[in-house]
């Protein structure tokens, strides 16, 4: 039980020490909708994973990151609204895996862990998906993070100023898929975005800079992780919404509490 | 003839059914200002977007030479609320940019006492200021400014003109700005294009301020009734700092007399 708790433990501040830094963008660039689409399209990959018979984790990674692909080049299009766009997608996505798992007759698929995450069941494997991509999305953001934010604040002068402004975006992109392909064994596809924004926002209330921001929502996004666990056994309450109710009840602590801002 | 930074060669911007450009031509020099002025949805922003590579033309091409380095001044400044972000902050995502370089900078353009400031609670003129600061930190020899003084009250908007003539002599760089007005804009331009989705006149301000083009566009200086502008009887000729210049009364379509 010990160990198995120590796994969840080590597994869910993996991600969200990653989630957390990668969400301060998604809530800067207005990405929250970009993030849910993604994730419900996630729910497609394990179906894809079990009809091929491939690893599911590379299914999921391949699966966003395609799809962040796609979205990226419908965008350039100017068809329909963006909004409207990752609406069609999210949820026909969501649809389209919930259909393809019910033609799964031979696999048992346990829908709730992937649609409210089971941090429970996180395996070794798990964890060296976990690390491996949180340490690439980590580096990554670490050394491109100038780029990043000078593309947040304005793309335009970042533009003028030579910064390469498109391959910049469609990195911000694939590094939203690849965490939520991870994140997604934690908090399920219907949770993940709140891992992203919901410590990034809190983290909002208590910072003055944006590498304050970033690495504050890490750190709570790992509280929140804890204190999900910590309900889940106590209480033998479901982990994922456990963790997300834990880091909105941060939020509603930040938000209300009169804290002061040195300015 | 100085050092040409960039030139625009007949160059024409369609959206759809519009046109909203059609056969541009403008060469930009090492030290000179150029102010590009017109009506609202004329297409200035958008030739200066052109320029700045942010905005493909549909025709006609965009030269910029080798040598040649922008500082961009946008009209405004978004930066979503939920980004803190202090002054020295943004400043220092500048592509490139020595940090040392920041604070000196600030000096230039006025407020160095808001280095710690959030951005999003400076004011108008603080704003521009930023942005220009911002222009400046590029090491630019041509600075692109959209707009420079919007939301700035009128001496506000003297005392930023006068700033950006004074980096002009400083750095010897170019400038194109867009103004609304050109009678704030006279004594620091060198050279003014009158647009309306084509070159209406350009020359300098003397020049264009009488061109029966301009006037078609912008009214008659001093004969619109609503402004209730002074104007006074003409027996000479001012040059553009003010100086009388002895020669004779030479009337042009600009010089409307009026009573007092």
């Amino acid at each position: 039980m010990l160990e198995l708790l120590m796994r969840a433990l080590i597994g869910g501040i993996g991600v969200a020490a990653v989630a957390g830094p990668l969400g301060a963008f998604v809530v800067w660039r207005r990405m929250a909708y970009f993030g849910d689409t993604l994730a419900h399209s996630a729910l497609l990959g394990v179906a894809l994973g079990f009809l091929l018979d491939i690893n599911l984790n590379f299914a999921i990674v391949v699966l966003c990151v395609g799809l962040a692909l796609v979205l990226v080049a419908l965008q350039k299009k100017h068809i329909i609204a963006t909004d409207t766009l990752l609406g069609i997608l999210a949820h026909s996505a969501l649809s389209l895996g919930l259909v393809a798992v019910s033609f799964l007759d031979n696999v048992r698929i346990d829908l709730m862990a992937y649609l409210f995450g089971d941090l429970l069941a996180i395996s070794q494997t798990d964890l060296y998906w976990i690390y491996g991509g949180g340490l690439l999305v980590m580096s990554l953001l670490v050394t491109f993070w100038r780029p990043l934010l000078a593309l947040t604040v304005n793309e335009e002068l970042a533009k003028v100023e030579g910064y390469p402004v498109e391959a910049i975006r469609l990195l911000l992109m694939l590094l939203v898929a690849v965490v939520i392909a991870v994140a997604m064994k934690i908090v399920g596809v219907l949770l993940i975005t709140s891992l992203m924004i919901i410590p990034a926002a809190t983290s909002r209330k208590l910072s003055q800079t944006p590498v304050q921001m970033a690495s504050m929502a890490g750190v709570l996004g790992c509280l929140s992780v804890c204190g999900g666990l910590w309900a889940s056994y106590h209480w033998d309450t479901p982990t994922g919404p456990s963790v997300v109710v834990c880091a909105a009840l941060l939020f509603l602590i930040a938000y209300t509490l009169p804290i002061r801002k040195t300015a | 003839m100085s050092t040409r930074l960039a030139e625009l060669q007949d160059i024409g911007i369609r959206f759809g059914e519009r046109q909203l450009l059609s056969n541009i031509n403008m060469t930009l020099h090492q030290g000179e200002i150029v102010t590009l002025i017109g009506p609202n949805g004329s297409g200035k922003s958008t030739l200066i977007r052109t320029l700045l590579g942010l905005q493909e033309p549909t025709t006609g091409k965009v030269v910029r030479h080798d040598h040649l380095r922008i500082g961009y001044m946008p009209q405004k400044l978004h930066i979503d609320p939920t980004l803190p972000l202090t002054v020295k902050h943004f400043l220092g995502l500048v592509r490139g940019v020595n940090k040392k370089d920041i604070r000196p900078t600030l000096n230039k353009v006025g407020i160095p006492h808001l280095e710690n400031s959030q951005v999003h609670v400076l004011s108008g003129g603080e704003t521009q200021r930023l942005l220009l600061a911002r222009a400046l930190l590029n090491r630019p020899n041509l600075l692109v400014l959209d707009e420079p003084v919007q939301g700035v009250d009128v001496s506000g908007q003297v005392e930023l003109y006068n700033l950006i003539d004074v980096i002009r002599k400083e750095l010897n760089c170019g400038v194109l700005m867009i103004s609304h007005d050109l009678h704030l804009v006279m004594a620091q331009t060198d050279t003014v294009v009158c647009i309306n989705q084509h070159v209406c006149c350009s020359g300098t301000p003397q020049h264009v301020k009488g061109h029966p083009a301009y006037q078609a566009l912008f009214g008659i200086p001093g004969a619109d009734s609503s402004l209730a502008i002074y104007a006074h009887n003409h027996n000479h000729v001012h040059d553009d700092s003010g100086e009388v210049v002895e020669e004779g009364h030479v009337h042009t379509a600009s010089c409307q007399h009026h009573a007092h």
